[in-house]
């Protein structure tokens, strides 16, 4: 690939430019700090005990065997916890499960020991006697089912109706389509270190994607006072969403404040698997009609999604998979409802796309229907009834901000094919491992798009806090966004480059010695936190320039002809700026509102060879245009485009938590497979730059797009290679034939 | 708890004292050597996040005996790069010029793979590359720019042109 961006502010490592990660040599020579590589003085080793049922009463627990154990310092459960309640968004969740386990994996114990073997064996040796209950795991039932949980089984029932609900088109498709639980399956597992404070307090370093969020609810449930709390962001080994929700925060802090010793907690892949939510699994009907131009008439839909245990972010999920349900295309008519249900089968939440990422594998397999019953080309078709600035979506809200969704449909076809499958082994489908012959394969294309909302919806008001301080011409900016491996602190270095001028910029350490930066989620941090860096290097800036006035002597060699240096040694400059966005509104009984900031859309095309008899699938190719707003680092932004498509690819052709009767069957790397060098395609990406108004730079969030249009694209295309409904993913072997 | 052994990591002797038997190399390279940059990424072999040169064979740390490498040569990530702060092998540099880093978890574990490869096959297609780092699961990158930082560390080792390749997405228009 051949990257030609526009030049950058003229500062080194400004805006715009290739700049390197500050963090990349540390990452590379094995010396970054991951929260799993902490260690303390005296430190103990903490493991949670969990339920291997979906559903039971817990009738005792005796955990005098495990005090037993030479080494173990603590074994604490339910009873032991002052406010036994958390959640990201509503508190349903015991931190230790006290009377009913909802859910395989749900923790009912936490021990502390001298060595992680010893805790484990600790763990084994307590006893539970559970009263083994019918687990409810069909979504299905879920509504007429027995409450299993004071709150009631569901989570948000959700109906959008928008223009004439009965209107319908002469042309009409309609299907059926399924998606798979994926798992964010983020390399890092959970980790973290609480130490006591003299004080009665803790400290807690883990890696999170919302320090803020985190701290409030360990402060709950310990039942101190938030600053009696401190939180520190170790290094985030990836996140994608699973790390939105607490996991072994409080188990960890708990420990500590209990033994008054540092307390280490880390997750093995297989309890990562169990201990962090998923993307939620979906049942999607989608009816749509159109003239036979192919002009949209009316969409209908039903979503089902199964949130499992606890409600983490399912209220907001569902309304993302209801409210972008028709995709990027102007729909006068429509009618969704989207339900989103408690079941015991494990806790589903955040992930990457967010509720988007079902609804479009539905709605663009329905443009594809539809574009056959109407003959038109699928790239046509799309084109015709392509969103524009000025339209509403299915919500009432009218687009004010730029969504250039005919560009990157353009954009993405225009790109050239990739040639015929070299002769050769290993490029084909299976690889070295299991032959295709080469006269099976067959090769197809498929192209699909998607568009998201920025940042959180419904009202919420958000913000982010940043802190510029500049202190004998060094500059440091703190902010709490969470780094969890997109870039954000790189980005950080560019804005305090480009506004100041300069070129050392130090990022001081997240923590929550600062206000909050919000969640390194919703493709929010470029334009929440990007935003507050921004305004607080403008402030200082100002104060620079307002000194340089009144002090003739300053003036110097920086760029300005000011002398930063001598502006900021007899007095630092210290400011502290909150940006916030606009304000949304709930939506209302008829699921209509200004509910969303902002929308970024994408474009993919899909080339995959495929073996039928042997069931086997290659994507070989992934085309892909994105609305941007503006490139601010080209490098970071590709990165965000590749690894966004490939766990596109993932879900498309190999990821899939397998639940059975609420219990999770492939906990680990070994069965639940994701994409590795063999597996990815070669992507080519060409950058859609329409500046967002009130954005900093007018750059969008470039995280989720990638990976929501990807699968549609790529299931496309297998379809086109077998004629195969596939209207499920993943696609497995029984599906291509 | 065992008698004591000796490890030879990084041209170094590490006495291991009071320790399990049951413990992985991984387990006492990073708990108890003060050696972090293999990562626990999956303890069973899958990941590849814990890789290092046993005897100058690339393994998985995780799988090893620590008390069964008592006669080996280890090498970790530590072991691979200049001693002085900040210097960098020249896969090393290609990965950070590339932007193959992102969470960075992974990176060690690649960063001995890709060395193990190029110390064997100093200029390899992209589909042996790919062969040769599919061991090493990376969740953040869909291994584009990790593939370009190997295209550029080898060019760079025959003598082709310095500087990273012009990887990235085109621009508008063009």
């Amino acid at each position: 690939m051949t990257v030609d961006v526009r030049a950058g502010a003229g500062v080194a490592g400004g805006i715009g430019q290739r700049a390197i990660r500050p963090d990349g040599v540390a990452k590379v020579r094995g010396e970054y700090s991951f929260s799993g590589d902490l260690w303390a003085e005296g430190m103990l080793w903490g493991q949670a005990l969990r339920s291997p049922h979906p559903s039971a009463r817990i009738r005792s627990i005796d955990i005098s065997p495990a005090l037993a154990i030479n080494g173990v310092h603590a074994v604490l459960t339910g009873a032991d916890i002052p406010v036994n309640r958390y959640g990201l968004e509503h508190r349903d969740q015991p931190v230790l499960a006290d009377d009913i386990v909802r859910y395989t994996g749900e923790p009912v114990a936490v021990v502390a020991a001298d060595h992680p073997e010893t805790a484990r064996r600790a763990c084994a040796a307590i006893v539970v006697d559970y009263e083994i209950l019918a687990p409810l795991v069909d979504p299905e039932n879920a509504i007429d089912a027995p409450a299993i949980h004071p709150d009631g089984n569901v989570f948000r029932d959700l109906v959008i109706r928008r223009g004439d609900v009965e209107a319908r088109g002469p042309i009409a498709v309609e299907g059926t389509y399924e998606i798979g639980m994926q798992d964010q399956a983020f390399m890092g597992p959970e980790a973290g270190l609480a130490t006591p404070t003299s004080d009665g307090g803790v400290d807690l370093v883990v890696s999170t994607q919302w320090l803020h969020n985190d701290r409030d609810q360990i402060a709950e449930c310990l039942g101190l006072a938030p600053a009696l709390v401190q939180l520190s962001l170790g290094g985030v080994g990836g996140a994608f969403g699973a790390r939105e929700d607490v996991s072994l925060h409080v188990h960890a802090c708990l420990l500590a404040t209990r033994t008054g010793r540092p307390v280490k907690i880390v997750y093995s892949r297989a309890e990562s698997f169990l201990g962090h939510v998923h993307r939620h699994p979906a049942r999607i009907w989608m009816r749509h009609t159109a003239r036979p131009g192919g002009e949209i008439v009316s969409v209908e839909s039903r979503i089902l999604l199964d949130g499992g245990a606890y409600r983490s972010s399912s209220y907001h999920v569902t309304a993302n998979a209801a409210c972008f349900a028709a995709g990027p295309y102007r729909v006068p008519n429509g009618h969704v409802h989207a339900v989103a249900v408690r079941t015991n089968n494990p806790p589903c939440g955040a992930m990457r796309g967010f509720g988007v990422v079902q609804s479009c594998f539905a709605h663009e397999a329905q443009m594809d229907l539809l574009a056959a019953a109407c003959e038109i080309d699928p790239v046509e078709l799309r084109l015709r009834n392509a969103l524009a600035p000025g339209d509403e979506l299915l919500t009432g809200q009218r687009i004010e901000g730029t969504l250039p969704v005919a560009d990157v449909i353009r954009a993405c076809a225009a790109l050239p094919l990739p040639a015929p499958a070299a002769d050769d082994v290993l490029a084909r489908p299976g690889g070295a491992g299991r032959t295709a012959d080469a006269a099976d394969v067959r090769r197809g294309v498929g192209f699909a798009v998607g568009f998201k909302n920025l940042m959180y919806a419904e009202g919420y008001m958000d913000g982010s806090v940043a802190r510029c301080r500049i202190d004998a011409g060094v500059v440091t900016i703190t902010c709490a966004a969470a780094e969890v491996g997109q870039g954000f602190v790189t980005l950080v270095q560019q804005i305090a480059r480009t506004v100041l001028e300069v070129d050392d910029v130090i990022v001081a350490p997240a923590d929550t010695t600062i206000g909050s930066a919000g969640s390194t989620s919703a493709s929010r941090q470029t334009m929440m936190s990007g935003g507050a860096v921004e305004q607080a290097c403008r402030a200082a800036r100002a104060e620079l320039e307002a000194r340089a006035a009144v002090e003739p002597g300053a003036r110097g060699p920086n760029p300005g002809g000011i002398d930063i240096v001598a502006l900021t040694t007899r007095e630092a400059i210290d400011v502290t700026e909150e940006f916030n966005h606009r304000l949304t509104h709930p939506l209302d009984a008829d699921g209509q509102g200004d509910a969303h900031v902002s929308f970024a859309c994408a474009a993919h095309r899909a080339v995959v060879d495929v073996d039928p008899e042997l069931g086997l699938v290659r994507v070989v190719h992934l085309a892909t245009a994105q609305d941007v707003g503006r490139v601010l680092n080209p490098l970071q932004v590709t990165g965000q485009i590749e690894g966004g498509i490939a766990q596109g690819v993932g879900l498309a052709v190999m990821e899939e938590l397998i639940v059975q009767d609420g219990h999770v069957r492939n906990a680990s790397f070994t069965d639940y497979l994701i994409p590795t060098a063999l597996d990815a395609p070669t992507v080519e990406a060409t950058l859609i730059e329409e500046p967002e108004p009130g954005a900093p730079f007018g750059a969008k969030g470039v995280g989720e797009p990638p990976t929501i249009s990807s699968t549609p694209a790529i299931v496309a295309a297998i379809r086109a290679a077998t004629g195969a409904p596939c209207t499920r993913v993943p696609v497995r072997p029984r599906d291509l034939t | 708890m065992s008698e004591a052994y000796v490890l030879h990591v990084n041209g170094e002797e590490y006495a291991v004292a009071d320790a399990w038997l049951g413990e992985s190399l991984l387990y006492v390279l990073r708990e108890r050597l003060g050696f972090p940059g293999a990562k626990a990424g999956c303890e069973q072999g899958e990941c590849g996040s814990c890789s290092v040169l046993v005897d100058g064979v690339l393994v998985c740390a995780c799988l090893v005996l620590a008390a069964s490498a008592v006669d080996a040569e280890i090498v970790t990530v530590e072991g691979l790069q200049p001693a002085e702060r900040g210097a960098m092998s020249d896969v090393q540099r290609a990965f950070v010029e590339t932007g193959a880093v992102q969470c960075g978890f992974c990176t060690p574990g690649l960063i001995m793979a890709v060395h193990a490869l190029l110390d064997q096959d100093p200029e390899p297609s992209d589909l042996v590359v790919r062969e040769a780092i599919s061991g090493n699961l990376c969740r953040c990158t869909g291994y584009g720019r990790i593939l370009e930082a190997v295209e550029v560390a080898a060019r760079r080792r025959s003598g082709g042109p310095d500087g990273a390749g012009a990887g990235g997405a085109r621009g508008p228009g063009r």
